[in-house]
């Protein structure tokens, strides 16, 4: 066991390309936990996805073995965390497993949306911050400016900030030095009965799943029968071990420390993160504070593009699930996409992170539904509803009124952009609370409603703003509006993979916006086509998809018969790629395009 | 009376060889520098003999040179064919026989050689009177000697057919207009106007599959140069007798109507299709494409290059339908109906009588004016019920 003061443990916070991943692979690098030959560039990251999108999903932890400057041994313990509000749940967890965190801050940029939020979580979690300022070798590094940056927008004290560069290795040991001697040792009593925090976990092909844990007080070893406090399950450690990154097996873990075991748990659903880890016969007697189930707040359909593949998706989803407690899925059946699953997710990031991995890592192409919230529909019996898919929207006469998800969003950007912004959060019946400079940068902070915010926002915000600005949320609270659910019809017929709730005064534009688009993306038939959106039975806005007016073959002679025939035959099977709604075929992409919307 | 009757008998002799190879062509032509015609010649009289013995008896009403370039064949070898058919079948009284000739000044110097050893029609690769778009068709001729050609077949042979290719990059409605008119000038009665098609494996399909093709027309102006094509043929007396074949009527070409009347045909050549009936049974075949092989195989084993497959009755009613609603004239129900061994969906011919693109008249059904471009989607709505069963 290792004494309390010789143990650090911390993460750090920063903004998506500024550098975590890569300091992350500099300490591990700089004192010798990964041998040289081993490094791949951001070592921590290990999902594909992550490692293209430089972001992080999972928390991840490495043990690092330093020998400081005073000639002490040090083990630090490095939670690498998800750094995206999807995840904010289990970002807390994990700051609430350290004492400490880095603010790593680009010097030519300055303070971002996302930075700020987990930086709020690491001060709500008590951490002492360092903040460095990284990226020190650029041009147009700007050190000062970004210094008063911090102390305006945080207001933290960063004139000890540490100027580094990740990238060449400059400044790397100060950051090691100021861990051991800026930042707190963990505290706790190694006689005390065992309390864990379970801070991560996910399934290992070979082990089974396997737990992250943050010791808190007593001593955890190979063997022990422990107890999961809230689900009340118990289990027998088979393993225990630290990373460094990889496993490394330890007979026990102590106050302070933070490791990884198994215990034959079959599903990480069995696990919870922020769950309290005890012994079963000398439990401890209060479970930590501030667990929280996981509650999807996005949601959509997912459907295979061959429908032979429906059995092969189950199958993807339910592998996952093994890995990711997070999301939901239960079966569901569209007249348009026939069978797939309606799927319930953290944020949309959550949602585009698993299905490119069902697409990926299972090989299956998916059509994915445009992304719903949960609307709250109070019944006129007083019965309140939840409605995960607008498919579902029973007759307005039984329903009194509609709530929907708000949520306070916090968006820093350059003031050049505010205009563009403002007009952005108030087309999308946003309402403004705050509006704070720090420089040339604004901080906006508005009440939106969720719905709104999962209909392509990312996307316009980025393109609005050249990807200048920062964007983090969180859910506030449910709200009563004017929330009508929009049909789509074509050729009279309706579409239920394409209807939506929207709000009633913004209805004419979506809709139009929405019949025009199909009109491009829907081929030409022999007839032509309607194309209606409609609230109820009232159409509020149409396009008509004209006639197509040529397709002959214009040279047949004896030799192309044979040909001919086939062609005929191509196009027939071609159309299996389509979905038919009365005589009217639908190409797969005019789904996915159709929920693709500007403005 | 066996349904080929209908139409008659013909022969396709297919010469597979050109000086080069176009880059919107699909067609089965190669360029090889030697060429040894008399062994050519041999593979062909071979191949004469054997399906004169399988067809004895019957009278002979078109042959067509086609290609490939069988304006590159000399005029003996030309000979040498017509001889043997002449000692095979009895020809028609009023008996067609088409080369295909490219206008170049070469060619033109073997129309009288041609015409000596029987050809009595010839059909010019024209394609654009445009000196760029011949270019960039991969035309070797100029428009000056596509004009001598056709002054030169005129006066060499009874009929003479034109080919132009329309909705070539870039070309506008009013340039179309103005180049149709120039070839209706020539004065042939007979003009085959064709849409310009990107076929997968072309030049033309390969680069159009990299967007290196621009200015194709949208489907809405080739539509309008197709209907600008029927008006201006029809008020100049060579109206649509076929999809793309324009003729003064009674110079229809009877060789290809033998095909859209689903009459008889042997074909002979490289990649050749022919479809011959046989005590009863339809039979398609289909020869060897690569020419080496086919001029091998046939020379030590006739009819051996070539595979054979008898059609069902399903397909031959399909392809009676394909071929026939390509004419003016139609197809017949109860032909049809005597093919298949039942009626062809009446749902399906309603729908298209319903959407205008059909029009029925008795036992006849025919496109109307905005069906014909649509013919496609026609025979998929008229066949969807049996397609996938072929």
């Amino acid at each position: 066991m290792i004494s309390l003061d010789r143990i650090r443990n911390f993460s750090i916070v920063a903004h998506i390309d500024h550098g975590k991943s890569t300091l992350a692979d500099r300490l591990i690098q700089s004192t010798g936990t990964v041998a040289e030959r081993d490094m791949q560039a951001q070592l921590l990251d290990s999902m594909d996805i992550e490692r293209e999108r430089g972001i992080t999903i999972k928390a991840n932890t490495v043990r690092i073995d330093y020998v400081a400057r005073d000639g002490q041994a040090y083990v630090l313990n490095l939670i690498d965390t998800p750094g995206h509000v999807d995840f904010a749940y289990e970002v807390s967890r994990s700051m609430r497993a350290v004492e400490g965190s880095l603010l790593v801050v680009d010097a030519s940029q300055g303070v971002e949306a996302q930075t700020l939020a987990n930086v709020y979580q690491a001060l709500d979690a008590g951490h002492e911050i360092v903040p460095v300022l990284n990226k020190i070798d650029l041009p147009a590094a700007d050190p000062e400016r970004v210094k008063q940056n911090i102390e305006d927008v945080i207001g933290l004290d960063a004139s000890d900030a540490i100027p580094i560069s990740a990238k060449t290795g400059l400044g790397i040991p100060d950051v090691l030095e100021a861990i051991v001697h800026r930042l707190p040792p963990p505290k706790g009593d190694p006689n005390a009965p065992l309390k864990a925090m379970l801070v991560d976990s996910w399934y290992d092909a070979y082990l089974g799943v396997v737990v992250m844990i943050r010791i808190i007080d007593g001593v955890v070893r190979k063997g022990d029968r422990i107890k999961m406090m809230q689900t009340g399950a118990v289990y027998g450690i088979d393993k225990l071990a630290v990373l460094k990154p990889q496993m490394q097996d330890i007979p026990e873990l102590g106050p302070g420390e933070i490791g990884v075991f198994t215990a034959s748990i079959k599903q990480v659903r069995d696990t919870r993160v922020g769950d309290t880890i005890t012994h079963e016969k000398k439990p401890c007697d209060q479970p930590l504070p501030g667990f929280k189930p996981s509650v999807p707040v996005v949601f959509c359909g997912l459907f295979p593009v061959d429908a032979n593949d429906f059995e092969a998706l189950r199958d993807a989803i339910e592998k996952l699930a093994l890995n990711d407690a997070s999301f939901t899925y239960e079966m569901e059946t569209s007249a348009a996409l026939g069978f797939g699953f309606r799927m319930g997710f953290l944020g949309l990031l959550h949602l585009e992170v698993v299905r490119d991995r069902l697409e990926r890592e299972y090989d299956l192409d998916l059509i994915t539904t445009a992304p719903s919230v949960v609307f709250k529909l109070h019944m006129k019996d007083g019965e309140v509803r939840d409605l995960h898919n607008p498919a579902d929207m029973p007759d307005l006469t039984y329903v009194d009124h509609i709530e929907e998800p708000r949520i306070k969003a916090t968006i820093m950007v350059p003031d050049d952009y505010l205009g563009d912004i403002l007009k952005l959060c108030q087309d999308r019946r946003g309402i403004q609370l705050n509006l704070t400079y720090a420089g040339n940068r604004a901080m906006v902070e508005y009440d939106l409603p969720l719905a709104e915010v999962v209909f392509d926002f990312y996307d316009r915000l980025k393109s609005v703003t050249k990807g200048y600005a920062s964007f983090d949320y969180q859910i506030s609270e449910y709200r009563e509006d004017n929330l009508v659910k929009m049909s789509i019809l074509v050729n009279e017929e309706p579409v239920d993979a394409l209807s939506m709730m929207v709000h009633r005064d913004r209805a004419e534009a979506r809709g139009r916006a929405m019949v025009e688009k199909l009109k491009d993306l829907i081929p030409r038939h022999m007839f032509k086509i309607p194309i209606q959106a409609a609230i109820g039975g009232r159409v509020i806005a149409r396009e008509t998809l004209s006639a197509m007016r040529k397709d002959v073959t214009a040279k047949c002679y004896g030799g192309d018969a044979t040909r001919k025939k086939k062609l005929l035959e191509k196009q027939k099977a071609g159309k299996k790629k389509m979905r038919q709604f009365g005589k009217v075929e639908i190409p797969q992409e005019a789904f996915i395009a159709a929920l693709k919307m500007d403005g | 009376m066996e349904d080929w009757r209908h139409a008659g008998f013909g022969l396709y002799i297919h010469w597979p060889f050109c000086q080069s190879k176009c880059p919107y062509c699909d067609f089965n032509s190669h360029v090889a520098a030697r060429i040894d015609q008399s062994r050519w010649l041999q593979a062909f009289q071979h191949e004469i003999d054997r399906i004169g013995a399988l067809t004895e008896g019957r009278i002979l009403n078109t042959v067509f040179f086609g290609g490939g370039t069988p304006s590159l064949m000399e005029a003996a070898t030309v000979q040498g064919i017509l001889d043997r058919i002449r000692a095979t079948w009895t020809l028609a009284n009023d008996v067609e026989i088409t080369l295909e000739a490219n206008p170049g000044s070469v060619e033109a110097g073997r129309f009288d050689a041609y015409a000596k050893a029987g050809v009595n029609r010839v059909s010019l690769g024209i394609q654009s009177l445009d000196p760029d778009d011949l270019r960039r068709l991969g035309r070797m001729h100029t428009v000056d000697e596509a004009a001598r050609a056709i002054a030169i077949a005129q006066s060499t042979f009874d009929r003479v057919s034109i080919d132009l290719i329309f909705a070539r990059q870039n070309q506008t409605l009013s340039a179309w207009r103005d180049e149709l008119n120039c070839a209706l000038d020539f004065g042939t009665s007979h003009l085959s106007l064709y849409q310009l098609t990107i076929e997968d494996g072309t030049v033309f399909g390969k680069m159009h599959a990299k967007n290196l093709l621009k200015g194709l027309p949208e489907e809405d102006l080739a539509a309008d140069m197709f209907e600008l094509t029927q008006e201006i043929t029809r008020a100049a007396g060579l109206p649509a007798y076929e999809v793309s074949n324009h003729a003064r009527p009674g110079d229809e070409s009877r060789h290809n109507l033998i095909y859209w009347r689903m009459g008889d045909y042997a074909g002979i050549g490289p990649g050749a299709h022919g479809r011959l009936t046989l005590d009863s049974a339809r039979f398609a075949t289909e020869a060897e494409r690569q020419p080496t092989p086919w001029l091998d195989q046939t020379l030590t084993h006739p009819g051996s290059a070539e595979r054979v497959e008898r059609l069902t009755p399903e397909e031959r009613a399909a392809e009676y339908l394909m071929f026939a609603l390509r004419l003016k004239e139609g197809a017949s129900l109860s032909r049809f109906q005597a093919l298949r061994g039942s009626p062809l969906s009446a749902a399906g011919l309603a729908e298209m009588i319903d959407l205008g693109f059909l029009h029925q008249d008795g036992d006849r059904i025919r496109t109307t004016e905005t069906g014909v471009m649509m013919l496609n989607g026609i025979l998929r709505a008229l066949l969807a019920d049996r397609l996938s069963a072929g």
